[in-house]
């Protein structure tokens, strides 16, 4: 169906279903219970979390399958951010011409920048994408000004033209919106005392998430995505072989790319203001954190380390010193205090800290990411013979040697 | 001409910071073939060493000081170090205003114990795995080591005053023959300038004339040859990884007056550096050091208002503009050798 | 090939199990609210969005504190701090509107984004109906846009360029900080006394909305005073090392530095031009000045030594002697041990300005609050008589003109406050060419 086996697209169906699901899914405690600071279903961060899956979903086509190690994926992500808002500013509202515009922009600029940074490979690749991100970053920050309002960001104005859309007389910004559907409009529902937020703009990132899935999914399965592997595995036999390595990595360096100006556009798209920051090196680094932690060159492993990261950044670093005394409340003084000092330097802004040894302990460990680790518990519990070709792949090694 | 000189003052003051990391980067690149992205985090705890000598030299108690009031109308509470009590006020003061330099002290110490266990405990692991693990586990290293400086020492940068008879100007210009005034440069940069002429020079000088220095040289060209000669040549990397990171620490303890130590300087630095390294050619210290004035220099003019004016935004670029154009014209930079981590 | 085997079979049981939990009897769509956020329980929450790390993080922390001291005053804690001088009765001590007020804090990281995440996780999950904070006209104006859109209130914290109150400006922003062109129009005057008609100056200045808007308007205040400019030159908010800008100054034939910069940017900067000698030196037969349009406690303190004698403005200073101030630095001295900062002071003002409003609007909706403060006249917090101006929700109050201490009697005692420039000297209409431009709109309460 759809192209896939059918193992692929019971899988693609659970995606799907999962996704829908979402807003019920992350809010799983109750409204004023202890444990609400865990919920994670309000729209922000289910937006957030799908957009990053995109963006680190498509990271995962250049570096999963080819190996090449890119530390500028971001920049093309700022881009599509910056296209698709002067889409709003000058000619609607509606965000598909935007989104059109920001995957259209993030082809072109990593087309450029891959046609130039693929004529090496290994570190020097890397280092070459580095340098090229910095480089958009500096600009975007100073010369550019007038096309990305510097520091402040780029953002909507009262007096933009808009030349599609009727004149604004309201006296307040117009939303974004999908054919009049406001990204920004939110049913909430009550049930069994939780707030469950139906959000418009995450069902739109949400299902384009699930398309960009499974678009990664034929990718991955189609003779291209063997090419790509074929890449990682053995460069040399491949031109002996007399195929050029070069067109295939670029295709895949600009795929990646557009899945990045995707996201980009769709981040503007849900809060329309582009500031340069997300085109720092370090945003870059986020997406290989992402993309490792979950498990690079695996489907949902992208995901996972998306979602994973979020929800750390949002939940976990609100986790006070006052939160953590209040849940070893029942322990003596004695050993309360030095237990919440301890648990304060891994939460709340301690987190980053927590992610660094976690990102560390993967690499190091588990070279497939969380999922390897949930294929690894798992194998514990499987009376299976571990020694299947087709479910445990030999550990393929990251990079194009 | 007077701005071009304060600019090439300027470019050499950069370039001291950048050759100094990128020469450490190298050590380690030549010697273990490891790529480090966690280099600019030791050049940040270095600067730390800094800070931490100057708060152990600051260790006070209390004096209240009925005679004068705080600004609730309490009396004073005075913080005297014990220093200054136990040498005299006159000394004691004098050892804390040179906290600065007397933190090489501290940081040689502390930057080879924090190499041999960064190498004993973690790089050695990485040896035989591909270079993207090497560059993945670094960086989590450096996330990880900035984290904790950002846990002890707060996110805000932290003053660490130049000791006061260098902390003036001077005027360069009235040596070489200018009008007073045309040509002023802080007396600090020039310091650190000197500063790391030494320890190029040492480093060099290391590796030149002494015959641990001629093995890990040889072990540089050809390890395996080396190792076959009957030589631990493991022993002797597991120094130099120590030795590379105590120039990052010492580079980063005195450029403390220069910026004000924070959290996340590391990471600023440490992609320049590796510009730096690539320019200079991978695995080649020369290339490193002379890649490391050059960009600095380049940098510099880069920034007078005239060239502003007529390319704008270029200080902010070129040093990547460079980097590209030597990558894709001279893969091995301005000095490497053929080959290294070339397909 | 299938690598997901096993999780998606672990996702799908995980799946049936939260759906067979939440097989619900009853479901009902919510209460309509009457606008956003509105409080159901016995507690109100107020967002504080501030910079905890980046260039402003010093300022951010301080921030914090007022914010945290202002809620338990208004909870009825401690002791009352300026609740007791200020001019509205309105306000209690027991809450606002009946009740408690309960805060969360975010971390804006100085970076327009991150502060628009924050909020934005503050705004949804956190349901805050007031949202305060800053320390960077770059995130103040992204936030202050957001909270427009979202439909609660926006009282700014530090935030001093011309545009967030003039080309910027939205109907649910409020600013009680001064701004860019007050701060020119009350140093004008003194500089030209102290430093005389003839002088040339150079800027350096922060390549963001805030630093164009300040050296926008030094530059046509000195003017006017007979300056001349010699060079602007822009440099990014995330620089540390500003030598390549400062080495050219000394030989420019200037000398005034105009230093545009503000936090730990400007403690860079001053103290590298010191370094660079530029303060012990003779140009045209002057004496070469330092300038800093804007100051605060913290700058001073961060520049050490190097901020003596240097000229700029303040929003206010802990040495006033009106009650206002007295009884507000009794209260934080002794909470934190260490006096406010003019962010502080700002912040914690606006905190009270924004529940006294509720308190007399009768209801925490965004629309009630903001009609409450416009053309709001108080007195009593610290900057003698202010006026909320309902045409840009600017305040307008006295101007502190300060100069950095040659002699402090402590470590806190850093600046002096040369001139208060009465707020007649500082007062402009809000069509004038530095502001114009922009439109407050309707307030938007976030009723669908």
């Amino acid at each position: 169906m759809l192209g896939l086996e059918r193992k692929d697209f019971v899988f693609l169906i659970v995606v799907l279903a999962l996704t829908l699901a979402a807003p019920i899914l992350l809010n799983p405690f109750p409204e004023n219970s202890a444990l609400a600071q865990f919920n994670a279903g309000y729209p922000d961060l289910m937006q957030r979390i799908a957009i990053f899956a995109i963006f680190a979903v498509g990271f995962n086509i250049l570096f999963g399958l080819t190996g090449y190690l890119s530390f500028g994926h971001a920049a093309f992500l700022g881009a599509g951010s910056y296209a698709a808002m002067w889409m709003f500013k000058l000619l609607s509202m509606n965000i598909l011409p935007a989104i059109v515009l920001s995957v259209l922009i993030g082809g072109l600029f990593s087309l450029l920048i891959g046609y130039v940074s693929l004529r090496r490979s290994g570190i020097y690749f890397s280092i070459l994408t580095l340098a090229f991100a910095q480089m958009s970053f500096n600009l975007a920050y100073s010369v550019l000004t007038p096309l990305t309002n510097g520091e402040t960001g780029l953002q909507l104005a009262l007096t933009d033209p808009r030349v599609l859309d009727a004149a604004n007389n309201s006296g307040s910004l117009p939303d974004t919106a999908l054919f009049g559907l406001a990204m920004n409009s939110t049913t909430k529902v009550e049930m069994l005392g939780r707030v469950f937020q139906f959000n418009v703009g995450y069902y739109v990132c949400g299902l384009i998430s699930v398309l960009m899935f499974y678009v990664a999914l034929r990718i991955f399965r189609s003779p291209f995505g063997m090419m790509l592997r074929a890449v990682k595995s053995n460069q040399n036999r491949m031109n002996y072989t007399g195929l050029s390595p070069r067109p295939y990595t670029l295709a895949a360096f600009v795929i990646s790319g557009m899945y990045a100006g995707l996201a980009g556009g769709l981040m503007a798209s849900m809060d329309p203001l582009a500031g340069a920051e997300r085109m720092q090196w370090t945003a870059s680094g986020e997406v290989v954190l992402m993309t490792i932690l979950g498990g690079a060159g695996t489907m949902l492993g992208p995901v996972l380390g998306a979602g994973f990261i979020k929800y750390f950044e949002n939940i976990f670093s609100k986790i006070n010193e006052t939160v953590l005394h209040g849940w070893f409340s029942a322990l003596p003084h004695a050993i309360q205090d030095p237990l919440v000092w301890l648990a304060a330097r891994f939460t709340g802004e301690g987190w980053h800290l927590t992610l660094g040894v976690l990102f560390m302990l993967v690499v190091i460990f588990l070279p497939g990411g969380l999922v390897e680790g949930g294929q690894r518990i798992g194998g514990l519990f499987r009376r299976r013979k571990t020694d299947d070709p087709e479910h445990h792949p030999k550990r393929a090694p990251h990079v194009a040697e | 001409m007077d701005a071009i000189i304060l600019q090439t003052l300027n470019g050499l003051d950069k370039g001291s910071a950048y050759a100094l990391i990128a020469l450490g980067l190298t050590l380690i690149f030549g010697t273990l073939g490891v790529v480090n992205f966690a280099h600019g985090a030791l050049f940040m705890i270095g600067a730390f060493c800094a800070v931490t000598m100057q708060r152990i030299l600051n260790l006070s108690y209390t004096v209240v000081d009925p005679s004068k009031k705080d600004f609730l109308g309490n009396p004073l509470k005075v913080q005297m170090p014990y220093v200054e009590h136990w040498f005299g006020h006159d000394a004691g003061a004098a050892i804390i205003n040179w906290s600065v330099p007397l933190a090489i002290l501290l940081a040689v110490p502390v930057m080879l114990l924090i190499g041999f266990a960064m190498e004993r405990g973690l790089i050695k692991h990485f040896y035989k795995r591909p270079h993207a693990d090497q560059i993945l586990v670094t960086f989590g290293l450096a996330i990880v080591l900035q984290e904790i400086i950002k846990q002890i020492y707060g996110a805000n940068p932290i003053p660490t005053p130049a000791p006061s008879q260098l902390a003036g100007s001077l005027d360069f210009g009235l040596l070489i023959g200018f009008p007073a005034n045309t040509i002023v440069y802080p007396l600090w940069r020039l310091v650190y300038f000197l500063f790391s002429l030494g320890i190029i020079g040492a480093v060099f000088a290391f590796l030149q004339f002494t015959t641990f220095g001629m093995v890990v040289r040889a072990g540089m060209a050809d390890r395996e040859t080396v190792g076959l000669l009957g030589i631990n040549i493991d022993r002797r990397f597991t120094l130099m990884f120590g030795i590379a990171a105590a120039v990052a620490g010492l580079a980063g303890a005195m450029y403390t007056p220069i910026n004000s130590p924070n959290y996340h300087m590391g990471m600023d630095f440490l992609v320049i550096s590796f510009v730096v390294v690539v320019v200079g050619g991978m695995g080649s210290l020369p290339g490193a050091v002379a890649a490391g004035f050059l960009l600095g220099i380049l940098e510099a003019y880069a920034s007078l208002n005239a060239v502003k004016d007529l390319v704008p935004g270029i200080d902010q670029i070129i040093i990547y503009l460079i980097a590209i154009a030597v990558l894709l014209t001279r893969p091995r930079g301005l000095m490497g050798r053929k080959g290294v981590m070339e397909e | 090939m299938s690598r997901y085997d096993l999780t998606r079979r672990g996702l799908l049981r995980t799946g049936m199990i939260a759906g067979a939990g939440l097989a619900m009897p009853t479901i009902f769509t919510s209460r309509a609210n009457a606008y956003v956020n509105e409080p159901k329980g016995g507690s109100v929450t107020f967002g504080f969005n501030v910079p905890q790390t980046g260039p402003y993080a010093d300022e951010g922390a301080d921030e914090l504190k007022a914010f945290k001291l202002a809620v338990k005053h208004l909870n009825g804690e401690g002791d009352g701090g300026m609740l007791g001088t200020f001019s509205s009765k309105a306000l209690k001590g027991s809450g606002v509107l009946g009740k408690k007020v309960e805060f969360v804090t975010g971390d804006t990281q100085t970076k327009s984004d991150a502060a628009r995440a924050s909020a934005k996780s503050m705004i949804e999950k956190d349901g805050v109906v007031m949202i305060s904070g800053g320390s960077s006209s770059g995130v103040a104006v992204a936030v202050q846009s957001l909270c427009q859109e979202a439909g609660i209130i926006f009282m700014a914290g530090l935030t001093h360029s011309n545009d967030t109150t003039g080309k910027d400006k939205k109907a649910n922003g409020f600013r009680h900080f001064f701004d860019a062109y007050m701060s020119a129009a009350a140093l004008a005057p003194v500089l030209a006394k102290q430093y005389g008609k003839d002088r040339k100056f150079y800027m350096l200045t922060a390549d963001y909305t805030w630093g164009w808007t300040q050296a926008a308007s030094m530059k046509d205040f000195m003017e006017k005073e007979g300056w001349k400019m010699v060079q602007d030159v822009r440099t990014p908010l995330a620089s540390t090392d500003f030598s390549s800008y400062l080495a050219p100054v000394l030989s420019s034939g200037a000398d005034v530095l105009i230093l545009n910069h503000y936090g730990g940017n400007m403690v860079n900067s001053l103290t590298q031009a010191v370094q660079f000698g530029m303060r012990d030196k003779q140009v045209n037969g002057k004496q070469f000045e330092i300038v800093v349009p804007l100051i605060s406690e913290l700058m001073a303190k961060g520049a050490g030594k190097n901020i003596q004698g240097i000229l700029g403005s303040s929003n206010w200073n802990w040495k006033l002697q009106d009650e206002g101030t007295k009884a507000f630095v009794k209260s934080y001295g002794t909470e934190y041990g260490v006096p406010p900062s003019q962010a502080a002071q700002t912040c914690y003002v606006q905190t009270l300005l924004y529940a006294d409003a509720a308190e007399r609007a009768g209801s925490f909706d965004p629309c009630a609050v903001g009609k409450e403060l416009e053309g709001f006249k108080f007195d009593g917090l610290g900057n003698g008589p202010t006026l909320y101006r309902a045409a840009d929700h600017q305040c307008f109050k006295d101007v502190l003109v300060v100069q950095g201490n040659e002699k402090p009697e402590n470590e806190y005692d850093l600046l002096n406050v040369a001139e208060i420039t009465p707020v007649d000297k500082v007062m402009y209409e809000p069509d004038n060419e530095f502001f114009k431009g922009g439109e407050l709109g309707k307030c938007n309460n976030g009723a669908a």
